[in-house]
Parts: C-alpha cells; sequence; structure tokens
C-alpha cells in the first residue's frame, strides 16, 4: 500500500477524538493547532493558538523545547507519559497515557523489593550467630539502618532490671543493663508482656524517658513499638525513633517492621535457648571431661585425650586421678576404655570413676578393688563393660614406686632412661561382664627420666599410615617412646598423640586416651648465686 | 621487631636456648623470670626469647641436629616457661578495654606454641582471650563463638597441608558473623593463601597481629562455600587426588621400583620411609591444587630437598619419585602442570654444584 505525504494539511480532528489518549498537535512555532476532548479534559486550560507552555505543566513545556521524543511526569494527582510524534514537518504531536496506575504498581513493586532485600540481609546476619546479645545488636543496627533514624532493642529483663541495646543508623550497637520501669514508656510494658502495642500515632514522642533514647541523637520526633515475639523464651521488644521532622510511622511501616521484628524475635530466642541448653550440657559433661593432670607431690602426669567424634568433647575412653591425701601418700591414677562410643558410653565413664573414687578410700589392694567395681558394674542396670588400667604411684625420693594392675586393658608400657621399651607385666579380665574377675599386679620403680605411659586401644589400632589401612600397632608405639626417655610428661603425650594422629591423617578413629607418670629428671645444679625463683608472689 | 629489641634480648634467648637444648625445666623458668626482673619487656620475652628460642628448635631440627622427640622435649619447656611468665606480676594484663578475642589452631596443628605466645600477648594488650589450643575441631570452634561472641577470631596454622580444614574454619567462623585474622606459616609468608582463603586479615607476626586487631576488623560478609572462594575447585582435581592419596602411594611405590630397581632391596623401614615421603608429596600437591598455587608445592620441595641434602640422603629420589607420581596424573592438567613445574626446580637444585 502506497502512503502519499499531503504536506501542511492539518489532520482531520475526527482522527484525533477517535484516540483513547490525549493529543495535542502543534504547528511550527509551537502554538497548539488542535486537541481532542481527552486532552482537553487533562489541560483544561489549553487553547488552540496560544503557545503550548500556556496550557500544559512545565516538564512537558521544557521537553518540548528541548526537542525531547518522550517525558513522563504529574498533571494534578495523576502521572501521564507523553511521546512526540511529527506528523508534518515542523509541526508536532504530543500524545499522552496515563501512567498513574502503572507508577503506583512500580513504586510497590520497588518497595516491596526493597523490604525483600532487606529481609534476605536480615535473615543471613540473624541466622549467623546464636549468640543472643549479638542478635540484638544486630536486630538494633537492622532496625536503625532501614526501618527507622535509631532503634532500642529491650530485653531480657531481670527482676528490676532490663537490658537495652541501643543503635544509631550507621553506628554500633551498644548495650546496658538499665533499673528502669518500662511503664514509662506508652506501651513499651504490653510488648515486654507479648502483647500488641498502641499504635505509633497514639504516642506522644515528647514523653518518652530519656534512657530510651541514644546519646546525642536529638529530639524524638515519632516512635514506633512492637514486640520481640519470644516463642518459648521470654519476649522483648523493640523500639524505633525518627528524628522530628520526619514524620509518624505508616501503618504500612508499622506492618512490615513487625514482620522483621517476628524474624529478630526468633532468632533471638533461638539463640537463648541454645545458650540454656548448652550451659545445661556444660554442666552435666564437667563431671565426664577428663580432669586436667600436671605436677603433684614430685610425679608428673599429663593426658591426651580425643573423642572418636570431632563433635563431642567426651567418650568411652576415660582417666581420671585420685591424688593422695597426704604428702608422700599413694596416688592412684585410672585409664580405661568402656565398651561403646559417644555419650552413653560416657555416662558409664562417669559411674566408673565416681565408684573407683569412693572404693580406693576403703580398698588399697587393686585386685580386691577391681572385684568391688566389677560387683558394683553388674548390679547396676548397665550392659556394658569396661577395661581398665589402675596405677598407684608413692615417691620416695626421686624414686617413683609404681603399682600397675590391667582389668582387661592394654598392659601399660615403661620407658626407661636407656630409651629401653618394657610392657608391664600385668593381666586381667576385663570389669563389669563376668561375676568374677582375676587380675595380677605389676610392681616396678621409676626413676629420674622414665616414663610409664597408659593408652587405650584406640591409639594402636589407629588405621592409616601412608597406605591408609596399617594399624599404628604396638611396635610403632614402643618405637616412638624408646626416644622419649628423659623427657616431660607432656612432651611424651604430645609426641605419641601427634604421630598416631599424623599415622590417622583424616581417617575416622575410635577415642583415644593416653596417660604418662613420669619420675621428674634430676634438676641441674643452679648456676652460682642463681636463686630459683619459687619467689613470685604480691 | 626492632633492632634493640633484639640485641637487648639475644643474652637471655641465648641462656633460654641452653636450658631448653639441656631440658633444664627450672632453668628455663629462670632465665625468662630474670629476663623480665632485668627490665625486658614482657612483650619482648615472650616474643624475642621464648618465640626466638623455639624459632631455634626448628631450625635445629630441620638441620637434623634435634629429633623430633627432642623437638618435642623442648616445645614442653618452652610451655612451662610461658606459663611461669604470665604467672608474673608483671604480667598482669592490660585494662582489658579491647574487647573478646579466641585464639585457635586449625584442626590437626600441632604446633601450639606460636598461638599461646599470641595469646599472652593479646592478654597483655588489654584483650579478653580465650586460648582453644591446637586440635580444635571447627565444630568446638564455632561453638565457642556462639557462646561468647568475641569480636574476633586468631587462627594459627603452621602446616600448609591443613589449609583445606584452614578454609573450613575460616568459613565457618564468618558464617558466624567473627571476623577471622589468619597468622602462621601455612597462609605463606606474604599471606597470600590467607587472602586466598578469603581469611578477613592476616598477619606477618604477633606483632603485627596486635597492632591489626587494635583497630576493629570489619565484620565479614555474606555466608560462602570454599567454591565460591576457589571457583578452580570445580575441577575436581583437588578432591580426587585426595581421595585416592593411598592408592596413588602405592602405584608410585611400585612405579619407582620398576625404574629404579635397587629400591626392591629396601629394608622394611627404608621402604616406610619413602612411603611417607611419598605420602607427604602426595599431601602437599592436593593442597597446592586446593589454593591453585603450584609454589606452595614447589616451596615444599625445595624444603624436603633441603631436609633430605642435611641428612645426607640424595635429593635425586625426588626427582624420580615427580615424576612416577606424575605418569599416574595424565587426566589431571593443572597437577601435571604442578609436577613438571617442581619437578623442574628440584632437578636444577639438585644438579646445581653449589648444594
Amino acid at each position: 500500500m502506497k502512503t502519499r505525504k499531503v504536506p501542511g494539511r492539518p489532520l482531520p480532528d475526527v482522527t484525533l477524538e477517535a484516540s483513547p489518549h490525549p493529543v495535542v498537535v502543534l504547528d511550527e512555532a509551537g502554538r497548539v493547532r488542535s486537541s481532542n476532548t481527552a486532552a482537553t479534559l487533562v489541560f483544561p486550560a489549553l487553547e488552540t493558538g496560544a503557545p503550548l507552555a500556556d496550557g500544559v505543566p512545565a516538564w512537558l513545556a521544557e521537553a518540548h523545547a528541548r526537542g525531547e521524543g518522550t517525558a513522563h511526569g504529574a498533571v494534578g494527582d495523576r502521572t501521564f507519559r507523553a511521546s512526540r510524534s511529527a506528523p508534518a514537518p515542523g509541526g508536532a504531536a504530543w500524545w499522552f497515557t496515563d501512567t498513574t496506575e502503572q507508577s503506583a504498581a512500580e513504586e510497590a513493586l520497588r518497595r516491596e523489593r526493597g523490604r525483600t532485600a532487606f529481609l534476605v540481609e536480615a535473615s543471613n546476619q540473624l541466622l549467623s550467630s546464636l549468640n543472643a546479645r549479638r542478635c540484638m545488636d544486630t536486630t538494633a543496627q537492622l532496625a536503625a539502618g532501614h526501618l527507622a533514624d535509631a532503634a532500642v532493642v529491650l530485653g531480657p529483663s531481670g527482676r528490676r532490671r532490663i537490658h537495652v541495646t541501643r543503635a544509631v543508623r550507621g553506628g554500633p550497637a551498644t548495650r546496658e543493663l538499665l533499673a528502669v520501669d518500662p511503664a514509662e514508656v506508652p506501651g513499651l510494658a504490653d510488648a515486654l508482656a507479648g502483647f500488641p502495642a498502641v499504635p505509633s500515632r497514639w504516642i506522644d514522642a515528647s514523653t518518652v524517658p530519656g534512657w530510651l533514647v541514644p546519646d546525642g541523637f536529638g529530639p524524638v520526633g515519632s516512635l514506633m513499638i512492637t514486640s520481640l515475639p519470644g516463642n518459648g523464651a521470654p519476649p522483648g521488644a523493640l523500639v524505633l525513633l525518627r528524628r522530628e521532622g520526619a514524620g509518624p510511622f505508616s501503618e504500612g511501616e508499622e506492618g512490615f517492621a513487625r514482620v522483621f521484628a517476628a524474624r529478630a524475635g526468633a532468632a533471638i530466642c533461638a539463640a537463648q535457648l541454645y545458650a540454656e541448653q548448652s550451659a545445661v550440657a556444660d554442666l552435666l559433661t564437667e563431671d565426664l571431661l577428663p580432669p586436667v593432670l600436671e605436677r603433684i607431690d614430685g610425679i608428673e602426669l599429663a593426658g591426651g585425650y580425643r573423642p572418636s567424634r570431632d563433635d563431642h568433647r567426651i567418650g568411652g575412653d576415660f582417666y581420671d586421678l585420685y591424688p593422695a591425701g597426704v604428702p608422700g601418700g599413694e596416688t592412684m591414677v585410672v585409664l580405661g576404655d568402656v565398651c561403646g562410643k559417644g555419650l552413653e558410653a560416657a555416662v558409664l565413664t562417669g559411674r566408673i570413676r565416681t565408684t573407683l573414687q569412693a572404693l580406693r578410700l576403703v580398698e588399697p589392694d587393686h585386685e580386691r578393688l577391681l572385684e568391688l567395681l566389677n560387683g558394683a558394674l553388674l548390679s547396676s542396670r548397665h550392659t556394658r563393660y569396661a577395661t581398665l588400667v589402675l596405677a598407684s604411684v608413692r615417691r620416695t625420693g626421686e624414686v617413683l614406686r609404681l603399682r600397675l594392675t590391667s582389668g582387661g586393658h592394654p598392659a601399660p608400657l615403661i620407658v626407661r632412661a636407656d630409651g629401653g621399651v618394657e610392657t608391664a607385666d600385668t593381666s586381667g579380665s576385663l570389669i563389669g561382664a563376668l561375676p568374677e574377675v582375676q587380675a595380677t599386679t605389676y610392681s616396678t620403680e621409676l626413676r629420674p627420666g622414665e616414663t610409664c605411659l597408659l593408652f587405650s586401644d584406640g591409639i594402636t589400632e589407629a588405621r592409616g599410615g601412608p597406605f591408609g589401612r596399617d594399624m599404628f600397632g604396638e611396635e610403632r608405639l614402643s618405637e616412638a617412646l624408646s626416644h622419649c626417655a628423659g623427657m616431660p610428661a607432656e612432651a611424651v603425650v604430645e609426641h605419641v598423640r601427634m604421630l598416631a594422629s599424623d599415622w590417622l591423617g583424616t581417617g575416622r578413629h575410635d577415642d583415644m586416651a593416653l596417660l604418662a607418670i613420669t619420675a621428674p629428671r634430676r634438676p641441674r645444679p643452679g648456676p652460682a648465686g642463681g636463686q630459683g625463683h619459687g619467689r613470685s608472689t604480691a | 621487631m626492632t633492632d634493640t629489641s633484639v640485641s637487648r634480648s639475644a643474652p637471655w634467648s641465648d641462656r633460654l636456648w641452653s636450658s631448653v637444648l639441656d631440658g633444664d625445666e627450672r632453668a628455663a623458668v629462670d632465665s625468662v623470670l630474670d629476663a623480665l626482673d632485668a627490665g625486658l619487656e614482657p612483650q619482648s620475652v615472650l616474643l624475642d626469647v621464648i618465640a626466638a628460642t623455639q624459632r631455634r628448635v626448628g631450625e635445629e631440627w630441620a638441620a637434623d641436629r634435634l629429633t623430633v622427640a627432642q623437638e618435642h622435649a623442648a616445645t614442653a619447656i618452652n610451655e612451662r616457661a610461658v606459663a611461669a611468665l604470665s604467672a608474673h606480676p608483671a604480667c598482669r594484663p592490660g585494662p582489658g578495654s579491647r574487647g573478646r578475642i579466641t585464639v585457635a589452631c586449625v584442626d590437626g596443628e600441632w604446633h601450639a606454641l606460636p598461638a599461646r605466645l599470641l595469646a599472652e600477648v593479646l592478654r597483655l594488650d588489654g584483650w579478653r582471650v580465650d586460648f582453644l589450643g591446637a586440635q580444635v575441631p571447627s565444630a568446638h570452634l564455632v561453638t565457642h563463638l556462639h557462646r561468647t561472641g568475641p569480636d574476633a577470631v586468631a587462627l594459627s596454622g603452621s602446616l600448609p597441608t591443613r589449609l583445606p580444614t584452614a578454609h573450613a574454619a575460616v568459613i565457618a567462623c564468618q558464617s558466624a558473623s567473627v571476623p577471622v585474622l589468619a597468622g602462621g606459616a601455612a597462609f605463606g609468608t606474604d599471606g597470600r593463601y590467607a587472602k586466598r582463603l578469603r581469611a578477613d586479615a592476616w598477619a606477618p607476626d604477633a606483632r603485627a597481629a596486635v597492632n591489626l586487631l587494635a583497630a576493629a576488623l570489619p565484620k565479614p560478609g555474606p555466608a560462602h562455600q570454599a567454591v565460591d572462594a576457589l571457583p578452580h575447585l570445580s575441577d575436581h582435581e583437588y578432591t580426587m587426588i585426595a581421595s585416592a592419596r593411598s592408592k596413588l602411594v602405592q602405584d608410585t611405590m611400585a612405579g619407582m621400583a620398576d625404574r629404579f630397581p635397587p629400591m626392591r632391596e629396601y629394608t622394611e623401614l627404608q621402604r616406610r620411609h619413602t612411603a611417607e615421603d611419598i605420602a607427604h608429596i602426595v599431601d602437599h600437591l592436593a593442597c597446592a591444587l586446593y589454593v591453585d598455587d603450584d609454589r606452595l608445592f614447589t616451596d615444599f620441595l625445595a624444603w624436603t630437598a633441603g631436609i633430605l641434602t642435611s641428612r645426607r640422603v640424595p635429593a635425586h629420589s625426588l626427582v624420580l619419585a615427580l615424576e612416577t607420581i606424575g605418569l599416574q596424573l595424565h587426566d589431571f592438567p593443572r597437577a601435571c602442570g604442578f609436577v613438571r613445574t617442581a619437578r623442574e626446580s628440584v632437578a636444577r637444585t639438585v644438579s646445581s654444584p653449589s648444594s
């Protein structure tokens, strides 16, 4: 189809009337040549023959003057997009599309995207910590950064005092424990009790007590309060503050702040529950952890422990120390292995340790002690059994007199001053399985620099090495010990632990326990005039 | 370390060194306490006397003048010297205004003394320090972070083969929003591996760590996974070589015996040592692939060549081992490249007349 150009001819108005969009046609001089009814409804001041600028808002007149092809702006309470076309040389026509609804939708979308991004960011930050204090800091900082000019997190409250965490936009969170009455802030007591707070517009910002407001914030223009849900833990509250002139919180903003507060509350509560649970777990685990060993009454002791699961601190191997009540008395140590692994086995180690602690006070003889322990284990509801080694040590001068008795456990190794390694000649039946137990006790002496090593089979049966499948074995253990003559007890333990761990690499392993009893090396004569350093007091 | 602090501390570190060498704990404790009484700053006693002595222990071991067992004995005595020092009134902690910090070693790390010294130095600087020691599984470290909410973690590592484990720890700490300061020989002399693992900061020594921490570390970014920091991991060369370690060692042993018949006459002990050496080479190759840096591998081999030479073992065996390993890796282009570079570098060192 051919289109014939008709220069200078005005378009018939009937065409313009047919358009659902407002249209304004201009001549070469920028005067209104014609317009349709839709246009005159939007621009009542339009006059044919008058300059465009007289009848339309400035944004359109300026866009026309600059020769732009499109423009966008408000007319009254609506917004329009204007597009220019050139129906005749020199002339122009502006076509208008009402974008009010679209703009509103776009604005709503932009706001929603902003909120979603903020909630994602908030979740990232809140989820990363299980520390309640840190969660409260994060809550205050996030709220101050995105929802208000400053934010205050309240709770948890004690009997008369309450934790108050404040943050100003862009600043760090600060925390105080204050003896204040939350009822001074209208609605705060309700929010702290988990009830809905009064709407922002009902609160007179001038009545806010000074303790709520961060230092240097200035007068408060408006505030809103929302509960931080506790979900089982005591709830808290979030207060958002705006400076003067910023205007009150809209309903939409209040609703969004509550969405944020629900997430923050859940995070804080999870952290509080976690703290409580782990405090309980710690308390219960305390007595099951191996004791710290050090020099006691001239006997060097050192221990090493590694549970089979790296995320546990306890397992089925154990050792314990029962110091002599008096200097020169006999100190007893035990190292053993309860059948099984993990927490259940650990619980039984605790029972054995407690039982031994009491029994040794009435029965110094090892074999008899094992019989009593066997009886105690058999009569308990546990069906597990254990193997263990008892060692009683008494210092006489610089020599340690040692009695060793194995109850079904690998016999201890003894490294002599010359590097020779001996296996203690003791054996016996395991404990807690049969009605009768038998055991033989081996007595020996440790001279200065000599060490007796008690160990669990987790060490000797550790599988690994360069080919990944060989056992560490007693031979390698003896070889390692032969280099340990004259070494302090900790160094012997560290040395063996490192060799066994390196042997294992990243492989799976059983519980591993080690305990070294060492007769301290003879101190060398001090330098002339050296007075030694036992004197650091005050 | 300033020149004056070195020259002032030198006599004390010499004295500590000879006490440690004698295995004389009491003399060792006396020498550090005397240094303190003589007016040496506590920080200087820790870093210029004790740390310097510990460095010397490592050097002497490398030069084959100390056994591993002696090294452990010396370290135990140095540990006791640190304990005695920290109980001394002159070493009372600072006013405690700095905040709280956790000091830990990478899991599987045995060299706890550098971390211990850093913990003491930070304590002196006014930090509230939780020292978790060596052998800290990541699960324990993270539990500790949640419970105490520290301002930072100082993570110490000396073995490059633990870098993948260190990376897991860095990610775990950062996921708990706690920034990580990395330090120790494992992270490279210029800290390049700390950077590659996206640690939040790296310090070449304890003094630098104290200075860096004095200005708060920025909060770490959002949680990420290992492959985000190290996109080359998606070629799976690291994962496959690390999991095939035992087979690779075995096949290399067999391959070397084919190419070098005298190896068939090796004693059991010699075979064991050779297998352990090859396992070390494979471990370091895997870690070099993990951080994608052939220098980690080349540096390790140069160091090993030095160790072998000081023990009068011909370093030519390394070239043979590398060639044999290389033959088995033709499906792994990155690994092949690393092995080739390392082999050429070792061959140059071994053949150069100065060595």
